[in-house]
């Protein structure tokens, strides 16, 4: 009579076999059709073998990004050659560049691997900006309901109405004039100074939080909506919980499911939001390399030497098939009866 | 119906001068004036320049004068004279000598001889055309493909079409361009890799008047480049919508009467699956707009693209607000169109 403890909690089955002893997680179930998903499998480890990249890139650039060696100038090794064999008659071999060397003689392969820094920070910093905002203001919304909900989701309509990327290219276009220098002192200085501390993403992540959040509090505020009314809410309530409480530890964790998924698949969209800016000239600050800035300079050069864009494009689908692949799987895993849709 | 497109139409009114209050505000808020050179120009030539151009007034002056020139019609007893300040977009006669001159954008500050509505004769219609095919684009690949993936369900053509449409959504159109430039411009020379085939003059100031090969070659590669990944977005979103009306009770009461399947289909099915492509239609145009800048770009095409980007790190005012403001405009209207349509398609949305 050693263990009658552990034979009183155990049930059984028909056929005696034991049902499984906690009952899957709803976490755990759903990662267990995550991992069989392949192409989601593939394209989460495409996204770790971009971070160590991105965190290693001092280590595994074989040049720093900035490096401009003149005499490198458009200089690619033969397998590039034999890629692109347009370039024949006029290309000047040198194999120290494995992807070849830019109109000023950077390494590209160094660069593009310094680009993964750029485009993974707003991968990361993106979401959580929209989630944070659109979270908190979306959960206010739906918990309290009544008219300042409708007040709320009305900002929240205008917002809508706005051409969201114009804004952003109005407001980053604005503070990065081509020859005026804001007097030292003033916030308009300040906030330059900032900006240029970190390579020029700053209004970038201004530019996505003040557009992006609207998404998220619209479901936010529609998730909260239908689960403010259940019965462990008003269990909770009874226990004496205060709103915030409520709030933040029974109703959030309940409506994370489908704002993980939304925020999953809306990284694709911010990855292209900061290259495409990158790409217009408004992005990030030269030298920093960005995915965006490379294939608009590649792109001008695109009959002599195309490699110069293709490189840095493919590199930017690579990433962008990741996540969404990623995001794809996600939504299936944790929702089902959501497969295909979206 | 009349009573809510008359309600959208004033808020639409007050979108837009939201939008125009913004885009003065923080134009005029930030440093750097439309007469910083890299060496500065003499303070009495600034002086006299601003003066010209009246940016030596109070803002709010500057902003209700702007006001007036683009929002109010103007009448006046004379023939418009061919002088830059009386350039106005919309000029007719009402009677025996009233004429009305409506929507004057006002002069570009980078060029003495042009004015804003210059810009707008001779580079807008490139650009709504280059839109406009990849609208078309968009439609006419994303639709039947969607289709085709929700009928085939599970087949091989529901998975390479959804494999379509998943490369369509993950390849930016700053990716595809340069990529199609390469192989059909540069590598097998099919197609010119740069530049747009209409000219001046257009049939009704936008269509071109020649639809020769001459335009055509010029124009497939940037308007599928642009319209690629809308198409991809609209062709999963059509399955999906497809797949859950298939599945409806009224699909399979006209089954069960026997109803032809492709009239259940086109008939039944169909029109209704469209409605969540169409409430789409309003982001997409939003994202079109802001492509056809990058795509005019890659492309080499002289569309509107160019101005809006330049005229705003050069600070020329009256281009970064003609600009702005028509593509404000042109996204409410847009969205409000969408709106009428999803009322016409689905008749139990009322909006009154």
């Amino acid at each position: 009579m050693a263990k009658p403890v552990s034979l009183q909690n155990k049930e059984f089955g028909a056929g005696g076999k034991p049902i499984s002893q906690k009952g899957e997680s709803l976490w755990k179930d759903s990662m267990r059709r995550l991992m069989r998903n392949r192409a989601a499998v593939i394209g989460g480890s495409i996204i770790v073998l971009l971070l160590l990249l991105a965190v290693f890139a001092d280590v595994i650039a074989p040049y720093p990004f900035a490096e401009q060696t003149l005499v490198d100038q458009n200089k690619l090794p033969q397998w590039v050659l034999s890629l692109f064999p347009t370039m024949e008659p006029y290309a000047q071999l040198s194999p120290k560049y494995f992807f070849g060397a830019d109109y000023v003689g950077r390494d590209m392969m160094s660069r593009i691997i310094y680009g993964t820094r750029v485009s993974l920070t707003v991968a990361f910093i993106g979401p959580i900006i929209s989630l944070i905002i659109g979270v908190i203001y979306g959960s206010i919304s739906g918990y309290f309901g009544g008219r300042l909900d409708n007040l709320m989701m009305r900002i929240v309509d205008v917002l809508y109405a706005f051409p969201s990327l114009l804004f952003i290219i109005l407001l980053l276009a604005f503070f990065r004039s081509t020859f005026a220098r804001p007097a030292p002192g003033t916030f308009t200085y300040s906030v330059s100074q900032l900006d240029a501390a970190m390579g020029g993403l700053l209004f970038i992540f201004i530019g996505i939080g003040l557009t992006a959040w609207a998404t998220m509090a619209r479901l936010t505020r529609g998730q909260v909506l239908s689960v403010r009314e259940k019965e462990f809410v008003e269990a909770a309530r009874t226990l004496g919980a205060n709103d915030m409480r409520i709030m933040f530890r029974h109703i959030l964790p309940n409506v994370v499911g489908p704002l993980v998924v939304a925020e999953t698949l809306a990284i694709p969209g911010y990855i292209s939001t900061e290259a495409f800016l990158s790409f217009i000239g408004i992005g990030v600050n030269p030298p920093t390399p960005s995915w965006g800035s490379m294939i608009s300079d590649g792109a001008q050069v695109i009959r002599t030497y195309p490699n110069q864009a293709v490189f840095p494009a493919l590199a930017l689908a690579i990433t962008m098939f990741a996540f969404n692949f990623l995001g794809d799987g996600l939504r299936d895993a944790l929702d089902p009866r959501l497969r295909g849709t979206q | 119906m009349g009573r809510f497109i008359l309600r959208r139409f004033m808020y639409m009114n007050v979108v837009i001068l939201v939008v125009s209050m913004i885009t003065f505000g923080l134009m005029h808020a930030v440093p750097g004036g439309p007469f910083d050179r890299e060496k500065a120009l003499p303070a009495e030539i600034i002086a006299n320049l601003e003066k010209r151009y009246n940016l030596d007034k109070p803002l709010w002056q500057q902003y209700l004068m702007y006001l007036n020139d683009v929002f109010i019609p103007q009448f006046s007893k004379t023939a418009p004279t061919s002088n830059l300040e009386d350039d106005a977009l919309i000029t007719f006669k009402v009677s025996g000598n009233l004429w009305v001159r409506w929507m004057n954008f006002g002069p570009t500050f980078s060029s003495r001889s042009r004015t804003v509505n210059d810009i707008f004769r001779q580079q807008l219609p490139i650009s709504i055309q280059l839109g406009i095919l990849a609208l078309t684009v968009a439609l006419t690949i994303g639709v039947p493909l969607g289709i085709l993936a929700a009928l085939k369900q599970n087949t091989i053509f529901d998975y390479l079409g959804m494999s379509i449409a998943i490369f369509g959504v993950s390849v930016p159109v700053i990716v595809l361009g340069p990529l199609m430039i390469w192989i059909f411009g540069v590598t097998l020379k099919w197609l010119p890799p740069t530049g747009w085939g209409t000219k001046p003059p257009y049939i009704l100031g936008i269509f071109p008047s020649d639809l020769s090969w001459s335009f055509w070659r010029t124009a497939i590669m940037p308007a599928v480049a642009l319209g690629l990944g809308s198409s991809a977005i609209i062709a999963r979103l059509t399955r999906a919508s497809l797949l859950q009306v298939i599945r409806e009770d009224y699909i399979r009461t006209a089954r069960s009467k026997g109803v032809k399947e492709s009239h259940v289909i086109t008939r039944h099915a169909l029109k209704n699956s469209l409605i969540p492509v169409v409430t789409i239609l309003g982001p997409m145009m939003a994202a079109l707009v802001t492509g056809t800048f990058v795509t005019e770009l890659t492309f080499g095409i002289p569309g509107m693209g160019k101005y809006f980007v330049t005229s705003i790190t050069n600070r020329d005012y009256p281009v970064i607000m003609g600009t702005i403001l028509l593509y404000a405009v042109f996204l409410v209207v847009a969205n409000l169109i969408v709106d009428i349509m999803y009322a016409y398609l689905d008749p139990r949305i009322r909006y009154d």
